[in-house]
This record gives structure tokens, sequence and C-alpha cells, in this order.
């Protein structure tokens, strides 16, 4: 009986090839548009995180900020020292300092930042050398003129077949010798580029290029059998101690944990997904309201092929199966065509956009589904209709 | 079962409408038709000739009366039970052919078997079979738009004999044809009648009614008179 029906839905649809197609529009672009979204919104968060997480996993960043008073204390190679050696679990820890600067070789020159850092800025980050070495020991003790450039300046400066190794830079008028090349390191949006940095003993740049011995943010890196709160909760004691804070003074230092900007991030672009999605689907409804108002005319439309069909023999539910298939295959190819439509929108923009595409297999099959379910609830009343008719009226309709 | 006649009809009233606007269309219809027998219904215009062949198709309820079927009260059965006793033992021709439209002559005469859930070959091949029976076997492909009245006919004859029905209901088969292909039609229907198919047909063609072998008038909702008809010793 579901064969006869299967036929006789496929016979009808490809007599009205064109109608159908419009019909299953709405069905085509609703799915079509939710598809999208949620791959765009899964490649989004992917994104997002990747760049995150070349942050380095299980690292703080703690940085100094205003306080309740208006002061600004910025810290130094103490604080550095101190959280090194007093709190339990920490890993490493790392002063950076920056300044921006104009890198120049051969006549080449370039706008870029040189950054003060020791070995343990390199373990905290997680930076990879590419070409050449670290800094040595007596290197970064006495604050040598030593550097290790970004990728983005080693393009920017250097032939691309010149291995800029041993040769020298001029970071304004700073002159100094290139040891290393780090691997890219990503760059966490709205920061610019983090390759575009050259990175020096943090001593020889607060001498020759920031003057004093402040230092800008601090990166601790920590044991990951260590949890986050109780790392926040150490590091937040210790500050306040040794900046010497009151009971109900605010923190004039700020923390920021990577995994919990993930969360965060994550959180925030998967909300927005499903409220996207969600407007998309309303185009669904929108698109079966759309086939049921097809059906409803078609039922109308072939009142006399049902009276035929009644006369021959047809049980009213063959008739209303047979309404029923045809509107549920009609939404299954909808179904199709869109979740194929979806596929090549969400594919191409995720290119143009610049972001991996991420093919979720569970959004596809969930919209097939509710295609198929939206034929069943929208194409059961014009099939309940059609099944009603009365065989003689039927044939009298003209 | 098969003691009685094929079709009894006793008694049998059909009202439209209700209260003022009521309309009795048949008013006591006595009828009892034999198997094999080849029965043309003549009358006027408006006597109920349709409204009983719609009654005999199992398309529509009697208001009143008893209808047996191969003695069965048909008044008595489910929409679904008359669907399937038509879907069994009867065979419709209408006047206007009733052929589905942009679907080929095959396809229109093998619709009863779909619903029969014949197997496809079997179907295709039974269906192909009716068709070259009224002679239109290299017309199976052609859409009704393509086929001539005459021909319509014969595929909706076609349709109505795939299923070998017991009884073969003609409403006025000859009502949109010419003089020509009236005839053919009615010797073609005779000729299915010789083979042991009971046939009951509408018509107000006197030639036409010459083809069967009982003459049933009708008149006002009443059958007035039965006589004999030529097709006996034709
Ligand atoms: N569905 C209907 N509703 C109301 N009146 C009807 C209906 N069908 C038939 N009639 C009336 O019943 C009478 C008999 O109709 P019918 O059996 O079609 O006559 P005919 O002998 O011409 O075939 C006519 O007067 C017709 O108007
Ligand atoms: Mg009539």
């Amino acid at each position: 009986m579901l064969g006869t029906s299967l036929l006789l839905a496929f016979r009808e649809i490809r007599r009205h090839l064109m109608r159908s197609f419009l019909t299953t529009l709405g069905i085509i672009i609703g799915v079509a548009a939710v598809i999208t979204m949620v791959s765009l919104g899964r490649s989004v968060t992917a994104d997002i995180s990747d760049q995150i997480s070349s942050l380095g996993s299980n690292v703080f960043f703690v940085f100094p900020i205003e306080g309740d008073r208006g002061q600004f204390r910025p810290f130094d190679e103490r604080d550095v020292v101190a959280v090194r050696e007093q709190i339990a679990g920490v890993k490493s820890v790392a002063g950076q300092v920056e300044a921006n600067v104009t890198a120049i070789h051969n006549g080449q020159d370039w706008d870029s930042k040189v950054e003060g850092v020791n070995n343990d800025f390199l373990d905290a980050r997680g930076i990879e050398i590419d070409e050449g070495r670290r800094f040595t020991e007596a290197e970064m003790e006495a604050g040598a003129n030593v550097c290790i450039i970004g990728p983005t300046v080693q393009d920017e400066i250097f032939l691309p077949n010149q291995s800029p190794i041993g040769e020298r830079l001029r970071l304004n008028n700073v002159d100094c010798q290139v040891i290393g090349v780090f691997a890219t390191r990503g760059s966490v949006g709205g920061n610019g580029d983090d390759d575009n940095s050259v990175l020096m003993p943090l001593t020889n740049v607060q001498r020759r290029f920031t003057g004093n011995d402040n230092i800008g943010y601090m990166s601790v890196s920590y044991d990951a059998s260590y949890d986050s709160a109780t790392m926040t909760n150490a590091i937040v004691n210790l500050m306040r101690e040794r900046r010497v804070l009151l009971d109900g003074q605010a923190n004039d230092f700020d923390i920021v944990d990577t995994a919990q900007i993930n969360e965060t991030v994550q959180a925030t672009v998967g909300t927005m997904t499903v409220m996207v999605a969600a407007i998309a689907a309303i185009s669904l409804v929108v698109g079966g309201v759309g086939i049921m108002n097809i059906m409803l005319v078609s039922v109308t439309e072939r009142t006399r092929e049902i009276g035929i069909r009644l006369a021959i023999g047809a049980l009213a539910r063959e008739v209303r199966l047979q309404f029923l298939t045809e509107a549920v295959v009609l939404c299954c190819f909808g179904g199709l065509v869109g979740i194929l439509l979806g596929f090549v929108l969400s594919y191409s923009l995720a290119s143009v956009l610049g972001f991996a595409f991420i093919f979720d297999p569970g959004i596809n099959v969930l919209s097939f589904v509710v295609s198929a379910l939206i034929g069943i609830v929208f194409g059961y009343f014009p099939a309940r209709r059609a099944s009603q008719l009365d065989p003689i009226e039927a044939l009298r309709h003209e | 079962m098969s003691t009685g006649p094929l079709i009894e009809l006793r008694g049998i009233t059909k009202t439209f409408g209700e209260g003022a606007a009521a309309f009795q269309a048949l008013k006591g219809v006595n009828l009892s038709i034999e198997r094999g027998d080849f029965v043309a219904v003549m009358g006027p215009s408006g006597s109920g000739k349709s409204t009983t062949m719609n009654i005999l198709g199992c398309l529509d309820q009697p208001t009143g009366g008893v209808f047996r079927f191969m003695g069965q009260e048909v008044q008595s059965l489910t929409k679904d039970q008359r669907s399937l006793l038509r879907r069994r033992y009867l065979g419709f021709v209408f006047q206007g052919f009733n052929l589905l439209a942009r679907t080929t002559a095959l396809e229109n005469v093998e619709l009863p078997l779909l619903y029969r859930g014949t197997p496809k070959a079997e179907r295709r091949a039974a269906a192909m079979r009716s068709l070259e029976r009224v002679g239109l076997g290299p017309w199976a492909d052609h859409t009704p738009a393509e086929l001539s009245g005459g021909q319509q006919q014969r595929v909706a004859i076609a349709r109505a004999l795939v299923t070998d029905p017991e009884v073969l209901l003609a409403d006025e088969p000859t009502g949109n044809l010419d003089s020509e292909r009236s005839i053919e039609i009615m010797k073609f229907l005779r000729e299915l009648n010789q083979q042991g198919i009971t046939i009951l047909m509408v018509t107000h063609e006197p030639e036409m009614a010459a083809f069967a072998k009982t003459i049933v008038h009708f008149k006002d909702g009443l059958v007035e008179r039965i006589e004999a008809g030529e097709g006996i010793t034709a």
C-alpha cells in the first residue's frame, strides 16, 4: 500500500516538476538556512577556540589595572619571581614588556614591535622555534643584542630564499643579531598580528626601549593537575599582599584565564548560533504552510481524479495515504535539496570568511527528519480532506 | 448465495436534501437482475436512472429499501466494505470517460490493479491485454488528450475490464459519441456480455438499447415497465 502511494506520489511530482520545485522552495531555503547558520557557527567557534589555544593551555595572564583610588602600579621582575617561587603548581612565569619599533635591514623597513621576554615566555606561551635557536642564559642575563624574529617580520624584510640567521637587524637605533625565527603563533582577534614581532631579552628591552624596570604583564602557566580556581585564588592573595591592599579595596590587577575566555566565547557563539538557527527554522514552518497551501489547491484541482480513484475502489485511507505521501515526498525532496544548498553555502561562506569548513552530520540528519515531519504535519489536513470527498460529488466536479 | 438474483432492489427510495428542499428522486424501485443479463435502462431525463446506477455501483446509499448484491445487503456495509465490493466485482464506464489526464492509456488501465496490490509485471501485462481486448494495444502510451472520444471510452472500458468484474455499469457510455462510434462500443459491450459479464447500461437512444437483452423503463423515480430487448435474438 505504501509502495503504491510512493509510486503515485513520484508520478504526480514528475508530472508537475516546476510546481513541485516551487512548492518546496520554502523548505529548501529553510533547511539551507538552518544548516548554513549552524555550520558557520561551528566554524567560528572552532576558529576562536583555535586562536585561544594558540595562547597556550593552562595559562593565566596577569596585568595591572587602575585601582579604586585611581592608582596604576606596574609589575616588575620581583613580582615575577614571587609568583614563581611562592605559589605551588606554577610551572613557569614570564614577564613581558613591549614597544613599537621600526625594523630595518638592507634598506628595507617595516613597522613592528619588540617584545622583551625570556625563554620562560616561550615555554609559557608554547612558542616553537622554526629556525635557529632560543636565548642562552648569558644572553638573557646580560641583555644581549640578539633577537628572535616572527614569521611576518621575516617575510617582510628578508628575501624568501635568504636565511635571516646571523643577519643584523636594526630596531629604531638599536643594532642586534638575528638568532632565530619562531613558528607562527596565530593571532587573537583584535590584538593584531602576533607574528609581527621581534623577541629580545627582557632586560635589554627595559634598558634600551622602555627605559624602566616595569613589566607589562605576566604569563603564568600551571600544572594541569591544579584547577584554575585554586590557582587564581593563590595569585590574587599573593598579589594583594605584595601590593598591600586592605580588605574592601578592589584589586588593582586582573587575571585572565584562557580556559575561561574559551568557555565564555564558546557559550556566546553557541547562543547566537541557536538564535539565528531558530529564526531560520521559522522559514521551515513557513515552508510547511506553503506545502499545505499547494496541497489544498491540488486536492481541489484533482477532485475528479479522487472521484475516479474512489469509484474504482480506492479506500479512503488509501487516498489519504496517497496525498500524505505526496506531501512527505515533496518535503523530503525539499530537505535533500536544502541540505545540498546548505552544504554549498556554508562551504563557500566559510572559505570566503576564512574559516575552516566543518561538516556537522547531526544537523543534516535533523534537518531531513524535520522536513519529513513537516510533510506529515502540514500534509495531513489536505490529505484528510481528499479522503473525505464523496465519490459522486467528486466525479461530477468540473 | 448464488441461488438468488445477482442484483436485487426492493422498494429502494432515495431522497436528496432535507425539509422543504427535500426531493425524492427514487420512490420505491423494484428490480432483479440475473447473472449474464445485458440490461438497458431508459427513461426521460431526471427520472432517476443515474441515481439508481450510483446505488447499484455502491457509490451512493439508498434512503430506504433493500439492495442485495450477490445475496449481501449492501446498505448495512461500511464505506470501506463498499469500496472493496467495487474493487472486486464492479467495473464502471462513465459518460464523461473519466480518465486521468496527463496519464497514459496503459497507466489508466493499470489503476484498479494498483489498488489490488498486483505486482508490477503482472499489472503491466494484464493492462496491456485489456487494452488489446478493446483494440487499443498500439495506443498504450498515449494520453487521453491524444485519443479520440471513442478511443477514450474504450480505454475506460479496458480499465473497467482489467479486474475481470462480475458486473459492468455504464451510465450513458455513448452519450458523448457519434452514432458510428456508439455502435462500435455497443457491439463491443455485446461481445463482453456474450463472454459472461453482466452489463447494466443507461441510454436514451433506442438504437443502443436494441443491443440489450432486457430494457428497463424509468419514469418519475419508479420502474415503469420491463421489456425484452432485441439483443436476445441478435
Ligand atoms: N445530489 C443531488 N442532489 C439533489 N438532487 C439530485 C441529486 N442527484 C440527483 N438529483 C435529482 O434527482 C433526480 C434524478 O436524477 P438522476 O438520477 O440523475 O436522473 P437521470 O435519470 O437523468 O439520470 C433529478 O431531478 C435530479 O435533479
Ligand atoms: Mg443521468
